[in-house]
């Protein structure tokens, strides 16, 4: 059921463009062309693609075919913390 | 890009008012460097009191114009960083940005076409790019822009746009006043819908290559429209500004 809260975050939803400078600044390379594998319903697309949440604190991205977190992303002072276990593979271009 | 990406301190060499709400500033940049058209720059506003905000936003000029950049920036209501740059930042003043940034939403004129571009209001930013940088590569990819917009004073670019589909390159634009029209408007007067897409995609041909940029809900619904006439989903490429400021 969709609430009201689902169709404000909805229009808050950014990509993965979004987060491209995030990730750029972490991996030393540009991500968004990088190929990902939703671990849920197998899809694969680019980072670029990915639905990206950016105001809870730090960064949830989700698949765009079946909207399942892949990838979380969370800065803080000690370091960052990089949860990707909803992502059967990123694969970082050489 | 291999090289780590780093802040630098960017001078503002010229601001200019495109709409009521919408400005373009110049900047120049110590380390410019090439961009692809779609890229964009992160931008950061810092204070000694700890205070700091960072925004993306799109380059509007050509990779052809060398040392600088231009962004296009809306001024947002009681937004943080749209807001300093409308009503505090001048001429001379430095702020720090990153980049270029981004590889998904680009094109290059030796990606080919047709091109099928579909902004809402700001969104026109990196798709002016790609215009500009057509034309600078005397790129005769048939393209057609469909742009969205509150009302004709809300159109970025109009003129320079009007001027690009004069000038025999096969590039077109379609405008939508979704708010208000002036009293003669032969254009659109709704919402993009899946109609108004099958209308300007159909000479395109069935596989047009698609770029979508602008609201969250705008660029969501021309994708939804998009794949609803039958455009292929590996043809289509958005990119979400966030929340409309309607
Ligand atoms: C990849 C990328 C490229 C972008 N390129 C451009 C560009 O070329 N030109 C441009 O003008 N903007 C661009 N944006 C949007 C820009 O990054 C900011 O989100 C926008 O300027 C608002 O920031 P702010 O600090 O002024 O407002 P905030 O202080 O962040 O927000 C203030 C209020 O306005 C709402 N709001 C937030 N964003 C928007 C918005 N975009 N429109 C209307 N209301 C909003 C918020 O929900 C909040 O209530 C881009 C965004 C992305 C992700
Ligand atoms: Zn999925």
């Amino acid at each position: 059921m969709e609430t009201e809260a689902d169709d404000v975050n909805r229009a808050m939803m950014l990509d993965g463009n979004a987060v491209a400078g995030r990730f750029a600044a972490l991996f030393g390379a540009e991500m968004t062309t990088s190929l990902t594998e939703c671990a849920s319903c197998g899809q694969d697309h680019m980072m670029g693609a990915l639905l990206a949440f950016t105001h809870a604190p730090g960064v949830v991205l989700r698949c765009p075919s079946c909207e399942a977190v892949m990838i979380k992303l969370v800065e803080t002072p000690r370091g960052v913390y990089l949860d990707a276990r909803g992502a059967a593979f990123v694969r970082i271009a050489r | 890009m291999n090289l780590p990406l780093q802040w630098q301190l960017a001078t503002i060499a010229a601001v200019r008012s495109e709409t009521p709400e919408v400005k373009t500033f110049s900047l120049h940049l110590p380390d410019w460097m090439r961009h692809r058209a779609g890229q964009h720059y992160d931008l950061r506003l810092r204070a000694a009191d700890g205070y700091e905000a960072q925004r993306s936003y799109s380059i509007a000029s050509a990779p052809e114009t060398e040392g600088q950049v231009q962004l296009t920036i809306e001024k947002i209501n009681d937004g943080e960083v749209s807001s300093f740059l409308h009503e505090v930042a001048v001429v001379g003043d430095r702020i720090e940005v990153r980049g270029p940034i981004g590889g998904y939403f680009v094109w290059e004129a030796a990606l080919g076409g047709p091109l099928l571009l579909i902004g809402g209001g700001s969104g026109v930013v990196p798709l002016m790019a790609m215009l500009r940088h057509r034309a600078a590569a005397g790129s005769r990819v048939p393209t057609r822009l469909l742009l969205s917009a509150r009302s004709y004073d809300d159109l970025i670019y109009r003129e320079e746009l009007d001027a690009l589909a004069a000038d025999g390159s096969g590039f077109e634009v379609f405008y939508t006043l979704t708010r208000s029209q002036p009293s003669d408007w032969h254009g659109y007067s709704r919402r993009i819908d899946a109609a108004m897409l099958a209308t300007v995609a159909g000479p395109l041909g069935r596989t047009p290559l698609c770029y979508i940029c602008g609201p969250t809900l705008l660029v969501e619904a021309a994708a939804n429209g998009l794949a609803e006439i039958g455009v292929p989903a590996n043809r289509i490429r958005t990119e979400r500004f966030g929340p409309s400021g309607s």
